[in-house]
């Protein structure tokens, strides 16, 4: 019992220091080409973690868009982007961050929702419930660990 | 540069893996074996994103498609049987029916659904057809208006579009409702909500693509009313329109707004060409 609350004061420290670190969506680095060279979280992202972000409904979702071959047990991946399998090979670890976080500052007018912005959007509602949203209550659509943990996992699909 | 390559590349492989399933089939849809539906058409020459115009119906299963090809599989037919009664049933203070005016649906009605959303001189706005049906409740019958995408009226609009069904869409997009029509195509190009998506982005630029397991159509409105597996109801055109909206998680605007009417007349005339289906059977 004391062992594990001090487990979780540990962690809720970790967290804490974590959450210091992180980068505000606003603030976010992005070079001319849209990269973003440092963790988002100040902390490395965990592909396990990252994994299971890209395939679940409820965190990244990826999958409605991307197909994944190292995934193939996520059933119906769509096909709006294109397969990331060899994701690795054609882009650095700082470009797949960039595209994560806000993919329209690599690609102009891409389809591809930013995942870590908060402002600048039309008629922004409270989560999928059509109601409106006060603009300073807009939380990114993933956390910075979460866009690091999807990095993470996204460095591995490598083919080459 | 990079990205054009990917993107070809991806194409490419979609093409050779998957082309078949993704894309709209080349089906062919009777109804009750003697109305032929229209399910692909050239595109208008005011639409500039499309070339050919698919009805959603080729972007479902051969299941799906089956239930509309009878009227006694199609469930959306119910809510044009319940109307059929409410047609003939008086109501509100003057103790009229519709039928008292406008005698038989299947003579009177035939092609109304094909010109709505419509521009009404005494109202100076362009109507829809559920604006018309209140409008004749509340001036003609002395009836409260029904809500506008309640079933009563969603109910009347399918009865009110199945005997148009095999007419091509032939909504006006100039003259004074010309104005609309441009507000309309504004909001269909406009990126809302957080996910920052258009109508265009979808039903545009990736019909026949899937999100996970949904097949995107063009998005035409000659199904409507439709009948969706997926909540086991006819659903209305704004019914939907507010759907897709708040599924781009944006504030969405009301079923009978302004917007939305503007939205449906420039969306329905999109599908000029394409025959009504609505109910229509559909996800």
């Amino acid at each position: 019992m004391k062992r594990a609350i001090s487990a979780a004061i540990a962690a809720s420290i970790l967290a804490v220091a974590a959450n210091a670190e992180a980068v505000a969506p606003s603030d976010v680095a992005y070079d001319e080409y849209g990269a973003v060279a440092a963790s988002l979280s100040g902390q490395p992202g965990n592909a396990e973690e990252g994994a299971t972000a890209f395939g679940s409904k409820s965190i990244g979702n990826c999958v409605s868009c991307h197909a994944v071959t190292a995934l193939a047990d996520v059933p119906f991946p769509g096909n709006v982007g294109p397969s990331l399998d060899g994701v690795a090979d054609r882009w650095t670890e700082a470009e797949i961050r960039g595209i994560v976080a806000n993919a329209k500052k690599t690609y102009d007018g891409t389809i591809m929702p930013a995942f870590y912005q908060v402002d600048g959007f039309t008629r922004p509602g409270k989560a999928y419930t059509g109601k409106a949203i006060a603009v300073e209550e807009i939380e990114p659509l993933l956390s910075a660990q979460q866009i690091e943990d999807l990095v993470a996992f996204l460095v591995t699909l490598k083919e080459e | 540069m990079k990205f054009k390559a990917m993107t070809a590349l991806a194409g490419a492989l979609a093409m050779v893996t998957g082309g078949a399933l993704a894309d709209a089939d080349d089906d062919t849809l009777t109804i009750n074996e003697e109305i032929e539906i229209i399910t692909k058409t050239d595109a208008p020459a005011y639409i500039d994103g499309l070339s050919e115009l698919i009805s959603g119906w080729h972007f479902r299963s051969d299941e799906t498609q089956q239930l509309e090809t009878d009227d006694f599989d199609n469930p959306g037919m119910l809510g044009v049987e319940a109307a059929m009664e409410v047609w003939e049933t008086a109501d509100g203070s003057e103790g009229k029916s519709c039928a008292d005016c406008h005698e038989s649906a299947e003579e009177t009605m035939v092609g109304v659904r094909a010109v709505y959303p419509k521009w009404n001189d005494n109202a100076e706005a362009v109507w829809t057809l559920e604006m018309a049906i209140n409008g004749c409740r509340t001036e003609r019958m002395g009836a409260e208006a029904w809500k506008y995408d309640g079933d009563d009226i969603t109910n009347m609009v399918a009865l009110i579009s199945s005997v148009s069904r095999g007419m091509p869409m032939s909504v006006a997009v100039d003259g004074p409702a010309q104005a609309t029509w441009e507000e309309g195509k504004e909001l269909y190009y406009t990126r809302t909500g957080q996910l920052d998506l258009s109508c265009a982005n979808c039903h545009e630029d990736n019909y026949g693509n899937m999100i996970r397991a949904d097949h995107l159509s063009q998005g035409h409105t000659n199904g409507f009313p439709t009948y969706r597996l997926k909540n086991a109801k006819l659903n209305s055109v704004h019914a939907r329109f507010k759907g897709c909206v708040r599924d781009t998680r944006a504030e969405t605007y009301a079923p009978g707004s302004p917007e939305f009417v503007a939205l449906e007349l420039y969306v329905a005339s999109r599908g000029n060409g394409l025959s009504i289906e609505g109910p229509a059977v559909r996800n």
